[in-house]
């Protein structure tokens, strides 16, 4: 599987596209915690989620990339903004949207990032893996999760059925503990 | 008629120019086929309709469509002053571009010569191509989400809301109903699942070899019937366009576009959307390009530049269906629209999916057909004890409920004065100063909790 790295320079063209996606992805997550206007920060977070659907595509995963666009940009964050206009749609600046706890938070995020880089970083170093048209398709990816992974995928989907229920019986009223 | 057409594999190595050739050749289809898509509507639906249709300008009117695109181009455009001028702006233009490139995965016909090259008819495949067009149809919700969030008018949010809460819940009823479509086909590109149905056995009866028809419409009616239902529903068209419901919200979405090149965006948007999923229904389960049985008896029918020609008529044929079909169903109400993509057609097509996939697995040389049944055996029990279950529970619900009214009947039979027959319920607090005994424990004071449940 890995080989030997053919150097970091010059870089090839999938390396340039995928830094420039990478470098689009955190610039949009950056502006989705830090713009005033709750509709725009629904709106760069798609910009985000598109920026890692590229990122896929670039690495040939056509299947996941694809997905990440059906499920991701085109149902989660329309939810998202159908929760947002039910509630209220302010247009412009809101007021509220900074937290008192934001240095905290970007510690932690700071924080996060450096330790998921530097175990990746020592983890790999220069590994390389080449990249395969076709390796991405539906199939060798069906034949992943169905064989080696079957029973983390069942565990997923017995905790996401549990939260659909939950979010059912908490939204319908009718529905009462007993006494 | 053996002639399988372009596989995966035929795709790629197309000359740049070629595929800017077909690039454009596509655009200038959609948008030829916008303007004469507007045309053929008014014109068809107002035959239905026992009238005569536009028929002014031009021939029978035919330049109807090119005079109206001339009017909204020349019209004064109005930026409403509290609209949110970005996503007012973009808005249209997110619409409309997703709706474009969902045709460039749509097959058109088989391998021809063009400029001394041999290239496939459809700018590109990819392994996952249906997939594609799933997910710029589900980019195009944006636009009318941003497009009513972004005009700053109640009925124009209104209008988007029901948009994102239609057309996600009926992408997932015409997502599994493509399900057995891969099932059948294997593949998830739109060139090979043309291919695939290019044949379909035969069936072997006293001898007689009967080929078994091909196309997928034939062997996956319930998917094809329930994708016929979503794709309306996803293309916001009549009977389930409560997005613009003129009745209740005006235009809906689009009410601040009143003019100009925006509007004609969502029109645009709207018959391109049209076409894509048409394109769609004639890919996975009417055959593609590839002729139907009369004329695909002729060798020459599936080769060379013709298949365009079965394409194109097929594709007017399901323009055709959209139109009468507005022109004979009324508008659905919106809770029932919900309820039934939500309780009926997901759970449907969920149990057909099973189905398929049973029948598939016991066509397999290598399958163990003891086993399969006797886990289908098992899901079917249990579907039927959990039914069972369900359905006792319901029956005594509705027993509660019938007898909680037969008494309150009674009281009021008793008592007339508190409300009941023949004395009309004079039950307002100032009438009496108090709530009437009959009324006191009556359901009349509950929250409804919803009109679907």
């Amino acid at each position: 599987m890995t080989s030997q790295a053919p150097g970091l320079w010059p870089p090839s063209g999938p390396e340039v596209v995928f830094l420039l996606l990478g470098a689009v992805a955190v610039g949009s997550a950056l502006l989705v915690v830090t713009t005033r206007q709750l509709v725009h920060a629904a709106l760069w977070l798609v910009v985000c989620f598109g920026a890692l659907a590229g990122g896929y595509l670039v690495l040939t995963a056509e299947f996941v990339a694809w997905v990440q666009v059906l499920i991701y940009v085109g149902a989660v964050v329309v939810l998202l903004l159908f929760g947002i206009m039910l509630t209220r749609a302010p247009i412009g600046p809101s007021a509220g949207l900074d937290s008192g706890n934001r240095w905290a938070a970007a510690l932690v995020a700071v924080a996060t990032a450096a330790v998921l880089v530097t175990v990746v970083v020592t983890g790999f170093r220069t590994a390389y893996a080449p990249l395969r048209p076709g390796q991405g398709a539906a199939e060798p990816l069906g034949a992943s999760i169905f064989r080696t992974w079957v029973l983390p995928f069942e565990a997923l989907s017995v905790l996401l059925l549990a939260a659909l229920i939950g979010a059912i019986v908490l939204s319908r009223t009718d529905i009462r503990g007993r006494e | 008629m053996n002639n399988p057409g372009p596989t995966l594999s035929d795709f790629g190595h197309d000359p740049l120019w070629i595929s800017i050739i077909k690039a454009v050749a596509i655009f200038v289809f959609l948008m030829l086929g916008v303007l004469m898509g507007v045309w053929t509507e008014r014109k068809l639906i107002s035959r239905m309709q026992h009238r005569y249709g536009p028929n002014r300008a031009g021939k029978f009117g035919l330049l109807q469509s090119v005079a109206d695109g001339l009017k909204m181009g020349l019209k004064e455009d109005i930026m409403p002053r509290t609209v949110d001028k970005v996503i007012y702006f973009l808005a249209p233009v997110i619409i409309a571009v997703p709706a474009f490139l969902a045709f460039s995965v749509v097959p058109f016909g088989p391998m021809v010569w063009m400029f001394g090259h041999k290239t496939p008819l459809q700018l590109t495949d990819l392994p996952v191509a249906v997939l594609l067009v799933l997910a710029t149809a589900s980019i195009g919700v944006y636009g009318v989400v941003l497009a009513g969030w972004g005009s700053r008018s109640p009925y124009a949010v209104l209008g988007g809301l029901r948009s994102a809460a239609q057309v996600v819940s009926y992408e997932i009823a015409m997502g599994l109903s493509f399900v057995a479509v891969f099932l059948q086909a294997g593949t998830l590109s739109t060139s090979e699942i043309v291919a695939k149905q290019a044949s379909g056995g035969t069936w072997d009866i006293l001898g007689l070899s009967i080929p078994a028809p091909s196309w997928y419409v034939v062997s996956l009616i319930p998917s094809f019937l329930i994708y016929a239902i979503t794709m309306l529903g996803e293309t916001n068209r009549v009977p389930f366009d409560l997005p613009e419901g003129e009745g209740e919200l005006v235009g809906g979405f689009h009410t601040e576009y009143s003019s100009s090149l925006k509007f004609a965006m969502f029109m645009l948007a709207e018959y391109v959307n049209v076409f894509t999923v048409s394109a769609m229904a004639i890919t996975l389960f009417f055959g593609g390009w590839r002729a139907p049985w009369p004329i695909s008896l002729w060798d020459g029918a599936n080769s060379g530049w013709w298949p365009m020609l079965w394409f194109f008529i097929k594709l007017v044929i399901a323009f055709g269906f959209f139109v009468w079909v507005r022109a004979s169903l009324p508008r659905v109400r919106y809770d029932q629209l919900m309820a039934f993509g939500w309780k009926v057609l997901i759970p449907v097509n969920l149990a057909w999916i099973l189905l398929a996939a049973t029948f598939k697995a016991l066509r397999m040389p290598e399958a163990d057909r003891a086993i399969i049944l006797t886990i289908g055996a098992v899901v079917i029990i249990g579907a039927f004890a959990i039914w069972l279950r369900f359905d006792t529970v319901n029956q005594r619900r509705r027993e509660a409920k019938a007898a909680a009214i037969e008494e309150e009947f009674e009281q009021l039979r008793e008592e007339p004065a508190a409300g009941g027959f023949p004395v009309p319920p004079l039950d307002a607090p100032h009438y009496h100063g108090v709530v009437p005994a009959a009324r006191l424990n009556s359901d009349a004071a509950k929250e409804v909790t919803s009109g679907s449940n």
